[in-house]
């Protein structure tokens, strides 16, 4: 087995045992990333100067006797619409090329503070709109699986990192099931925290009240690694709390008999759910029976609006948000001979088509005249979905589901954008009601993996990492795509 | 036919704050052009707005100053549009649920009483600024970001005196109790009037007009009288009144149609994700305000036995009311610190274009002067003079040293006025004659030899007394 593709944890521990250095593990790192991306396009850009000057530095401070931060010498990936200090961050749109910026987002930072050795900034959908990376201005990125079809999105470059070996850990953002939905379509752990544990600050805002920063991870106890560091409140992100994360350190051991883990009858069928996907996942909750855990039935009948309240108010913020890329500050202008025109221009071609939807759906939806029968209306909706999950938590721990309808479709096989949007069908109600949600690699169907998605009442990671960790005791770790 | 004029204001201020918003910039008037910007106020991509404490508390102050409602809980909203000095695409605001409800101001136009109504008082975030010059235009984004609070009033003002006269109360309060500097000139004192026009009082009110670009109180007077007159011309000749925004352009002395209602812009708000809703801790109320003009105006009306006037001149200002106080606490007269401050010391300081705290004459330095002459160490002649030169730079104990102390010891005048009716005979017999107007001659000879400072009342009286003596 290459060495980086070890687990974070176990290779943190043998850089401080001196077994091996971060310099060696970061150019194995990048050497596979060197070689596969040009076939894999999951990266925008390689950071291989700044990856090995890094892990030079780690290798020096831990040769001084220095203590190294709990994921020292990690490589990792970083979704492009997480800004990293003087590395280029174009949010995988042509408006952002060449865009340097000043800072680094906290989630980041964290993570490098940690120790952690950033290799590569990954290709995503443009501004996280999407679900198949490829509606990237960097082009398609494609599946380590089977590399005819999708790696799922928007953070498709991310989850195919981490599934291809190119890293343990990798980031991405989720606003409707966009860190859920790649890591089931590539077979890895993707984790959306709660709303408000990580800090968005770095974060380029597609909709600011679903986005979330989360981990991806080959094991239960690296993702668990890579939210302790990164979670907890932020002094430039007014939303980020500073909720206790203690229980996460015991999660993984934790025995998981007794919990009582919901299932949604309306989730297991139908809605375009394919038969593969249903029986593998019907299955690996099988095993949780076996376990010991319960299972209950819970309903949910209101997030049956949950994908059309989501489409009115991720564009409606989304417009908002995007208002910045004007060509005045930043990125690319495209001159003109009046204001009105430059922003025409620059706006009109330097923004993707799906972006372009969005903006003018969001548009619409705020305008006078309609904002009660759409935004208003999808808020109330949100609300109902959001006091339903609390209801339905009191009766069970956890709430099981497929995270995706299918397994990853072929590239450019999706040309509907509303086929493309039935995808997050169920991912989307932990966005709206800002709940923790977990994808776990539960199997395979027609050789493509399958993801289960967990989700737990707000703050309560650890139920979501216990699940996960005694499932991958009794399955074993997922593999590296091959 | 005469119109009933109806007038509502939004004054915009800008909080006192040292740093923006939503970010740790400077707020500092007149720095180079975009030296006092971040990524959080040049609105970068991932950039989040965490909110400045000390703006909210200033907000709380200027409401519980003006009787507002506090809100436990308040909001912030996205006001989306395009435009250059815009860093986001949007203004961040409080539309939904302002911080202040309700409130109102009690001022006085021409010497009668009027209150007028608030509607609300909300937080929002000033925009940067563009300079059009022939190389073009460019962005200066030094005020993106500025804390601003916007207090609007009810349609309750009735007249561009009434509108000018809330106008300088209102700057005068935000001042006083700092909550702003109020400085019209730099824009951090902003005001757009709504003014519309109807037959009688009884009726509905008229189709409104907004009017922007008021930079002074005098635009502000000149504005409004221009609109009224406008809107009276238009309904007398049959026409109807557009509802739109009109921009006054002081050189031409005209208002001038911006936009219509039909091209108003569509804002699109909607809660602002970013920012949780505003919560104020527990004990928000307990900090004491200090004592606002329209009390102080009460206390020294009341309990100093001030006029109304002195008490209203003395308190349009929060400089010369600070100093006013100070000159009180030394323990002076009230009575006659109000006429030295205002006649003596007000016309010096306003004939050199100086605010009370720049005074050459410390409250400190006039009490002493006020002092001497309560003590009758003073003449108020010499008091003044006394004044003048400290005013020009001497000091104090110099001059106290020079004028020396005023001779109120009868017995210490006899000498110099036996000799004074010794060497002027003839002035006496037409004294004695019965021309009594001549004792100012005689004082004023007294007061000469003293070099003023026999005490005048003194000088009379032993005057009076020698001057009879010489009939026997």
């Amino acid at each position: 087995m290459t060495i980086h593709h070890q687990s974070a944890t176990q290779l943190t521990r043998i850089i401080c045992a001196g077994d091996i250095s971060a310099y060696e593990v970061t150019t194995a790192s990048l050497e596979q990333i060197q070689a596969e991306n040009p076939n894999l396009n999951a990266a925008i850009t390689i950071c291989a100067e700044k990856a090995q000057a890094a892990a030079k530095r780690l290798d020096e401070s831990i040769g001084r006797g220095e203590i190294p931060g709990p994921l020292a010498g990690v490589p990792i990936v970083v979704k492009d619409n997480l800004c990293t200090e003087g590395v280029e961050t174009t949010a995988g749109s042509h408006i952002l090329r060449g865009h340097i910026p000043p800072f680094t987002a906290t989630a980041v930072a964290r993570l490098v503070n940690a120790g952690a050795i950033i290799v590569a900034k990954s290709n995503l959908d443009e501004f996280a709109m999407g679900s198949s990376t490829e509606h990237s201005a960097f082009g398609a990125t494609k599946n380590p699986w089977d590399h005819t079809r999708v790696p799922g999105g928007s953070s498709g470059g991310s989850a195919a990192a981490v599934a291809a070996g190119w890293a343990p850990i990798s980031l991405g953002s989720d606003t409707g099931g966009s860190i859920r939905q790649p890591a089931s379509l590539c077979g890895v752990y993707g984790l959306k925290p709660t709303w408000g544990r990580v800090s968005r600050f770095g974060l380029i805002a597609f909709a600011s009240s679903l986005d979330q920063v989360g981990p991806f991870a080959r094991t239960a106890q690296d993702l668990a690694a890579a939210l302790q560091v990164m979670a907890g409140h932020d002094p430039h992100d007014a939303t980020s709390t500073a909720y206790a994360t203690d229980a996460l350190n015991t999660a993984l051991e934790k025995d998981i008999r007794g919990q009582r883990i919901g299932i949604c009858p309306e989730w297991m069928s139908g809605n375009g759910l394919s038969t593969g996907v249903a029986d593998t996942v019907s299955h690996a909750i099988e095993v949780f029976e076996k376990m010991g855990a319960k299972i209950v039935e819970v309903t949910l009948p209101k997030t049956q609006e949950a994908l059309a309240a989501y489409y009115v108010l991720a564009p409606a913020e989304a417009s908002s948000n995007l208002a910045r890329f004007d060509g005045v500050r930043f990125g690319v202008r495209n001159e003109a001979n009046t204001l009105p025109e430059m922003y025409k221009s620059t706006r009109g071609t330097q923004f993707g088509d799906e972006v372009i939807r969005r903006i003018l759906l969001g548009t619409f939806v705020l305008s006078d005249g309609y904002r009660e029968a759409y935004y208003r209306q999808a808020q109330r909706v949100r609300g109902q979905i959001t006091h339903e999950f609390e209801s339905a938590f009191a009766d069970c721990d956890l709430i099981a589901s497929p995270t995706s309808p299918v397994i990853a479709p072929l590239i450019g096989a999706q040309t509907d954008p509303l086929a493309m949007y039935r995808m997050d069908e169920f991912t989307i109600g932990a966005n709206l009601a800002g709940l923790p949600a977990l994808s776990i690699p539960c199997g395979y169907s027609d050789s493509m993996p399958v993801g289960l998605q967990l989700i737990a009442p707000k703050f309560r990671e650890e139920r979501l990492l216990s699940i996960a960790a005694a499932y991958e005791r009794h399955a074993g770790q997922p593999g590296v795509a091959s | 036919m005469t119109w009933d004029v109806v007038i509502g204001c939004e004054v915009h201020c800008q909080l006192a704050t040292k740093s923006k918003l939503f970010c740790s910039c400077s707020t500092s008037f007149g720095a180079p052009p975009n030296t006092q910007v971040c990524p959080v106020c040049a609105g970068y991509p991932g950039v989040l707005p965490t909110l400045n404490g000390a703006a909210v508390e200033l907000a709380i102050r200027a409401g519980r100053a003006l009787g507002c409602e506090i809100q436990d809980s308040s909001t912030f909203d996205r006001k989306n549009y395009f435009y250059p000095d815009l860093p986001k695409g949007y203004q961040i605001t409080q539309y939904n649920r302002p911080i202040c409800l309700g409130g109102s101001l009690e001022f006085e136009v021409d010497g009668q009483g009027k209150s007028v109504r608030l509607t609300r008082i909300h937080i929002e975030e000033d925009a940067g600024k563009l300079s059009h010059g022939p190389g073009g235009t460019v962005v200066d984004l030094n005020r993106a970001g500025t804390p601003l609070i916007e207090i609007v009033s009810e349609p309750d003002l009735r007249s561009a005196d009434e509108v000018v006269a809330y106008l300088k109360s209102l700057r005068n309060l935000v001042r006083w109790i700092g909550v702003s500097d109020g400085h019209m000139e730099q824009g951090s004192f902003r005001c757009d009037a709504n003014v519309s026009i109807r037959k009688g009082t009884d009726e509905p009110f008229g189709t409104r007009v907004e009017l922007k670009n008021l930079n002074s109180f005098m635009h502000v007077k000149k504005a409004i009288e221009y609109e009224v007159a406008r809107q009276a011309s238009e309904l007398d000749s049959g026409r109807k009144i557009i509802q739109q925004t009109r921009l006054w352009d002081d050189r031409a002395g005209v208002t001038r149609a911006m936009r219509s209602k039909e091209e108003a812009m569509d804002y699109r708000y909607f809660p602002e994700p970013d920012l949780p809703p505003l919560q104020l801790p527990d004990g928000w109320d307990s900090v004491p305000l200090p004592e606002l003009p329209a009390e102080r105006v009460a206390r020294y009306r009341d309990q100093l036995g001030l006029s109304a006037y002195d008490a209203q001149v003395l308190t349009a200002e929060p400089d010369l009311s600070a100093y006013f106080e100070d000159v009180l606490s030394t323990g002076a007269n009230p009575k006659t610190s109000a006429n030295w401050v205002q006649v003596e010391l007000l016309g010096r300081l306003n004939a050199d274009g100086l605010s009370a705290t720049e005074s050459p004459v410390t409250p400190d330095a006039l009490g002493q002067i006020l002092a001497r002459l309560a003590d009758k160490k003073l003449s108020g002649k010499l008091a003044k003079l006394a004044l003048a030169r400290a005013y020009e730079g001497e000091k104090l104990a110099a001059i106290f040293e020079d004028l020396g102390e005023q001779v109120v010891d009868p017995n210490a005048i006899r000498e110099p006025v036996k000799q004074l009716i010794e060497d002027n005979p003839a002035q006496v017999q037409k004294y004695l004659d019965g021309n009594q107007q001549l004792i100012g001659w005689f004082i004023g000879q007294i007061m000469k030899t003293s070099k003023g400072r026999a005490n005048p009342q003194v000088v009379k009286s032993v005057l009076t007394e020698m001057l009879e003596a010489t009939r026997e």
